[in-house]
């Protein structure tokens, strides 16, 4: 009986084929352990620091570029604004230059009309003193004859030809002051 | 046939035979029939039940830790959740925490070790197997034996073949003449009772635990079986049975922690130059 036959045995002196037995099913254990469950294991703990480092650290980086954005914006503003100012500076000043040019440019032009207005008005000035020159003289030099042509006998008739010849004068002066009065006709 | 069957035969034979009281179960409960047999480079192979409930014990095991580690996530699933907190368990508990800074790499071992002792033992309690390989000294004595090759390998290896030994025969820190006591005690510690312990802490543990469970169940059968007042005995007998398998279950997860933790102490010592 078997009962019987196992009573006999030692339970501290196994048998070699089960201490083999065992040494075979720990043996894979380990291999298991070592191959497959454990690499996983450390990969998913690796894993899973790196998440929380990780999203402490992107968060980290985050708000360092939301900073630098802010940064960058609020530089952005300051050059807007500066280049306005600018604008309106230059603005300004070029309103100013215009104005100034204007104003250099009316008074050039007042002046030359002005001085080509006191040209003419010489020109014609001298005209007419050319004119009266020529004229003078030859009512003078006509004057004059008639002077030494006529006897001068009597204040009558000096009288006579001294009013003949204002009238003349005047005649003369009409005939040039206004076309439309004929020459001779009073 | 089950040994525990085969005795629970026995005792109901009994009455019938109007036998010579009650048989209590012995050591044949460790030794069942065996299935097959044969030999192999002259060594004998006799595969019993309790080697196919180790195999079984082991393969669900495996089964088990390669689910759970299969595809990892980030945030583990149920399964993975209890494989890993197994697994943390002696990564962090055991193989940080006892073995030391140095200890991260030998958590694979440790927690090999732990699972295939856990899953073993716990078939001390599963109905139909009722029995843990580990109660064969063979088994507790292979692992205690692989502990015992590693941790002094590892003192080899990371102090030196000479320091190591100069250590342990010689402890620092300890007056002279004190050498002829203590030496003779730490070469014995080292070398021969650190390993049998380990080895017979676990299987005396299990073989002890199986054969309250055995003997509480085939008494309450007896009780009920024998008459007389003998049934007022039958249900505490019963109820002793099945206390003693919750404290089993104490026992089969504080055994193979206990045997994981005492090798983390042990690789410590072999790490560490310090005693």
């Amino acid at each position: 009986m078997s009962i019987l036959a196992a009573e006999s045995e030692n339970p501290l002196l196994p048998p070699v084929g089960e201490i083999i037995i065992g040494l075979i099913a720990f043996a894979i254990v380990l291999l298991v352990f070592f191959k497959f469950v454990a690499p996983r294991f450390e990969q998913v703990f690796r894993a899973r620091r790196e998440a929380i480092e990780g999203g402490i650290e992107r968060a980290e980086a985050m708000q360092a570029e939301a900073k630098a954005a802010l940064e960058q914006y609020r530089a952005q503003l300051a050059e807007a604004r500066t280049e306005a100012a600018q604008i309106r500076d230059q603005a300004r000043a070029e309103g100013q230059q215009i104005l100034e040019e204007l104003r250099t440019q009316a008074q050039e032009e007042s002046a030359r009309i002005v001085a080509r207005g006191e040209e003419q008005l010489a020109a014609s000035r001298q005209q007419v003193l050319n004119e009266l020159r020529t004229h003078i003289g030859t009512l003078a030099v006509d004057l004059a004859g008639r002077v030494v042509g006529e006897s001068l006998d009597d204040e009558a008739r000096r009288r006579g030809t001294v009013d003949r010849f204002l009238d003349q004068l005047e005649g003369m002066a009409d005939g040039r002051a206004g076309a439309t009065v004929p020459e001779g006709s009073r | 046939m089950t040994s525990s069957a085969q005795t629970l035969g026995t005792v109901l034979a009994v009455e019938s035979g109007g036998g010579d009281g009650f048989q209590a179960p012995g050591l044949g409960e460790f030794y069942p029939e065996t299935v097959a047999e044969f030999s192999l480079l002259g060594v004998d192979f006799a595969i019993t039940r309790i080697t196919i409930i180790l195999w079984i014990a082991t393969a669900l095991m495996l089964a088990f830790v390669i689910a759970a580690s299969r595809k990892p996530q980030i945030v583990p699933g149920k399964l993975q959740f209890v494989g890993e907190s197994g697994y943390s368990l002696v990564r962090d508990g055991i193989a940080r925490d006892v073995v030391g800074p140095k200890g991260i790499p030998f958590a694979p071992f440790l927690a090999a070790l732990f699972f295939f002792i856990l899953f073993n033992n716990f078939m001390a309690i599963v109905p139909f197997a009722q029995i843990s390989p580990m109660s064969k000294f063979a088994f507790p004595l292979v692992l205690a034996g692989i502990c015992w090759v590693l941790y002094i390998y590892i003192g080899i290896r990371e102090q030196g073949a000479g320091k190591y030994f100069k250590d342990i025969l010689f402890l620092p820190g300890v007056p002279k003449p004190m050498y002829i006591l203590v030496t003779p005690i730490e070469i014995l510690q080292n070398f021969v009772v650190r390993p049998f312990t380990l080895a017979v802490r676990l299987f005396a543990n299990m073989f002890a635990g199986h054969m309250l469970l055995v003997v509480f169940s085939l008494g309450a059968v007896y009780l009920f079986q024998v008459g007389n007042y003998s049934v007022v005995f039958g249900p505490i007998s019963a109820l002793m049975a099945i206390v003693m398998t919750f404290f089993e279950l104490l026992v089969i997860f504080l055994q193979a922690y206990v045997f994981t933790v005492l090798m983390g102490t042990y690789l410590n010592g072999s790490i560490e130059a310090e005693h």
